[in-house]
């Protein structure tokens, strides 16, 4: 057993953590929220040229994966740069056509995920498909029955301004039959896992960038940081999110291997990551105190998205549920 | 990264397994908090160490097998999964043992190890003092130097098991004029049976005996008790205080066997149950794996030549509070019967979650108090800077 990321997975990931700190990634969530999707498109594409994207599609469609342990990997870094726009949804998507098996729509959609040049929405659990208005394709599953679409409803406003929810309308009948409903359930999977990595990325920038200021601001004449009530929260934060990544890893083994628990691991990691990541904007908030409450910081950007992303693909109480059937 | 165990990993952990199947008494030993109970477990200790399965990770000239980390998380998985009994030996081998094979003499393994090993000799923590709790540098007990020794005076406290342990090991100023408190302590050990110690039982909030405090009047103890160099006790002890919050006391195969025990109390628990507390139960086995793939994730860490220091507090303030947790929610499923003792005549015949639950409440108490590993965690993990308690 060697329970730790390689000398290739860690430089892997901390190249990408480089590329997205240089890339000013507030101003590109803050024009997304706005529907402007320019600046989130040419961060797509910077993105996929990184391998991320191809890390969720199979080689023959021009990918290198699926590889979820190094999916989760640059998740982390994703959330931890609050990069907007449907990439859990993308690589769900890649994952749900890659299951699917020989269609049209693999060869044409999946080499256009790997490159970047497809930006993609999954709708399996309804209502909504998440930045639809920004998508190449919607992908909507209901039952046995797949749909592509790109027409959706008016974009609703949400907690997360740079996740823009609308209903998806319309569409051609993909494909219909249980291999849908098993490809989606497996899509889902997928979604959990990059999803709860997200969160785990989310709350470690939000501690750091806290850690930082409570050192930095002074009140009673000493650094907020030292004072105890302070101190415990956020020792608390840190071993929230330091349990969660454990759990982050395992789904991401378990879903590599194919393996019977893998449906246990990814909702227990989906429930402690997206957890300890809620918890750690509540914390963020509270310590900024005022300051952390304008909108104009940009860590209101990594706030506003822990509470949407804890519970897309699957509320707590939802992966609570399947971890107790599992048991 | 990986999850795979080695053949040699997955032999080690059949062994074990079949062993303990053989062994493992059908009727559960009494409570090793009573003396009855005690004498029962010491017994079991000496089982253990019989087939070498009582200090696995010990090099095998002491008795052990040599096994790695991983190997002795897979051994205390297999262990508390086959409802093994409590090891009355803990305190010698998880936080003594330690301190001795880092700054111990040949001589003091030699003589030290083997009977701790076979349950001849169990130890007792003397560090407490009725002044001294998480303050434990301003403790004042003394040990003043003496022909050929050191003469020990003053008082310990809330010493677990010291009621009817064999020797105790503990810190005591031997420097009154050092600088700093920190400084001038000496780690010593000596015999609970020595002439001038008095062991008074304190009454657990159990209700079980098995607390003491220690009245110490000019109790000789030779040189070649004294651990590591007089005057450095301090920094012998916190040496090893990382293995008594950390995982050598309470290993998560603790919590997945617990756990489990959970999920099957859930699934016989009457439908008014509700979903509430299902997310409890779900939680506690998330918990449960979490704490037990952070300590692979660890022992890899140190087989990879790391090393691992204030993280030790991460740990003790997770399973602490994971373990509360999980026995009140034991408590709740068990509805009119969670509050009857586990001795109780209409107890469920579902193990010990009366006496898990109130020992859970020690946990956040003892190995530093978990506003003491939270500071910890802030100031050397986080880096927060120092301020008044």
């Amino acid at each position: 057993m060697r329970f730790l990321a390689t000398a290739e997975q860690r430089e892997f990931a901390r190249t990408l953590d480089a590329l997205l700190g240089a890339c000013g990634t507030p101003a590109v969530a803050r024009a997304w929220a706005a529907g402007e999707h320019k600046p989130g498109r040419e961060l797509w594409a910077r993105i996929a040229a990184a391998g991320v994207f191809a890390l969720a599609v199979p080689e023959r469609h021009g990918g290198m994966g699926p590889l979820p342990v190094e999916l989760a990997l640059s998740f982390v870094e994703l959330g931890r740069h609050a990069v907007p726009g449907p990439l859990a949804e993308t690589v769900a998507a890649a994952a749900f056509l890659e299951r699917l098996g020989e269609s049209a729509t693999a060869p044409e959609l999946l080499p256009r995920i790997a490159a970047g040049d497809a930006v993609v929405s999954l709708c399996v659990r309804g209502p909504f498909a998440v930045d639809a208005d920004a998508a190449d394709a919607v992908l909507v599953v209901e039952g046995d029955t797949v749909r592509r679409t790109v027409a959706h409803g008016p974009v609703q406003a949400s907690l997360d301004p740079a996740r823009r929810p609308a209903r998806p309308l319309g569409g051609d009948v993909l494909a219909t039959g249980p291999a849908v409903a098993a490809a989606a359930a497996h899509a889902v999977e997928v979604a959990r896992l990059v999803t709860a990595a997200q969160s785990l990325g989310l709350g470690r920038a939000l501690l750091a960038a806290t850690v930082s200021y409570a050192k930095q601001r002074t009140q009673f004449h000493r650094p907020i940081g030292s004072f105890q009530a302070v101190k415990h929260r956020l020792a608390n934060t840190l071993i929230g999110l330091e349990f969660a990544q454990p759990l982050v890893y395992a789904a991401a083994l378990a879903l590599a291997a194919d393996a019977p628990s893998a449906g246990r691991e990814v909702a227990a990691a989906k429930v402690a990551a997206g957890e300890a990541a809620h918890a750690a904007a509540l914390t963020a908030l509270q310590v900024h105190g005022a300051v952390g409450y304008t909108a104009e910081l940009d860590l209101s950007l990594w706030i506003r998205k822990a509470r949407p992303l804890r519970d897309a693909w699957g509320t707590p109480a939802e992966c609570r549920a399947r971890v107790l059937a599992a048991s | 990264m990986d999850l795979d165990l080695t053949a040699a990993d997955e032999a080690f952990r059949a062994e074990a397994r079949a062993w303990l199947s053989a062994q493992v008494p059908a009727v559960p030993l009494p409570s090793l908090e009573t003396a009855e109970g005690f004498s029962a477990h010491r017994e079991w200790e000496h089982r253990l160490a019989a087939d070498r399965w009582s200090v696995v990770s010990w090099p095998e000239e002491y008795g052990g097998r040599g096994a790695s980390l991983l190997q002795w998380l897979l051994f205390e998985e297999e262990y508390y999964a086959a409802g093994a009994p409590g090891r009355v030996g803990q305190n010698g081998i998880s936080l003594l043992a330690p301190t001795l094979f880092e700054h111990g003499t040949d001589e003091q393994r030699a003589r030290v190890l083997g009977p701790m090993a076979r349950g001849e000799v169990i130890w007792a923590q003397a560090w407490s003092e009725p002044e001294s709790g998480s303050d434990l540098a301003s403790l004042r007990s003394t040990a003043v130097r003496t022909d050929g020794g050191w003469l020990l005076n003053g008082q310990k406290t809330w010493s677990s098991r010291a009621a009817f342990a064999d020797r105790a090991f503990g810190l005591f100023r031997s420097d009154p004029d050092a600088a700093r408190p920190h400084q001038g302590l000496s780690y010593l050990m000596f015999a609970l049976d020595a002439p001038g110690v008095t062991v008074r039982p304190l009454g657990r909030l159990d209700g079980k005996p098995a607390f003491a405090e220690l009245f110490l009047d000019e109790v000789f103890v030779p040189d070649a008790d004294v651990i590591g160099e007089p005057g450095r006790g301090w920094q012998v002890a916190m040496s090893t205080a990382g293995n008594e919050r950390g995982l050598t006391l309470r290993s998560p195969g603790r919590f997945t066997a617990a756990a489990g025990r959970l999920a099957a109390l859930w699934r016989e628990a009457p439908q008014t149950a509700g979903p509430a507390l299902g997310e409890r139960v779900a939680d506690a086995l998330i918990g449960a794996r979490a704490y037990q793939l952070f300590a692979y994730a660890h022992a890899s860490r140190l087989a990879a030549g790391g090393s691992i220091g204030a993280e030790s507090s991460l740990n003790k303030v997770f399973w602490s509070e994971l373990d509360i947790a999980l026995h009140e929610t034991a408590l709740d499923l068990l509805g009119p019967y969670g509050m009857l003792a586990d001795d109780a005549d209409e107890a469920p015949a579902h193990g010990s979650w009366a006496e898990g639950y109130t020992f859970s409440l020690a946990g956040p108490i003892y190995a530093g108090t978990n506003e003491i590993q939270r500071d910890i965690i802030a100031e050397r993990l986080l880096g927060l800077p120092k301020g008044r308690r």
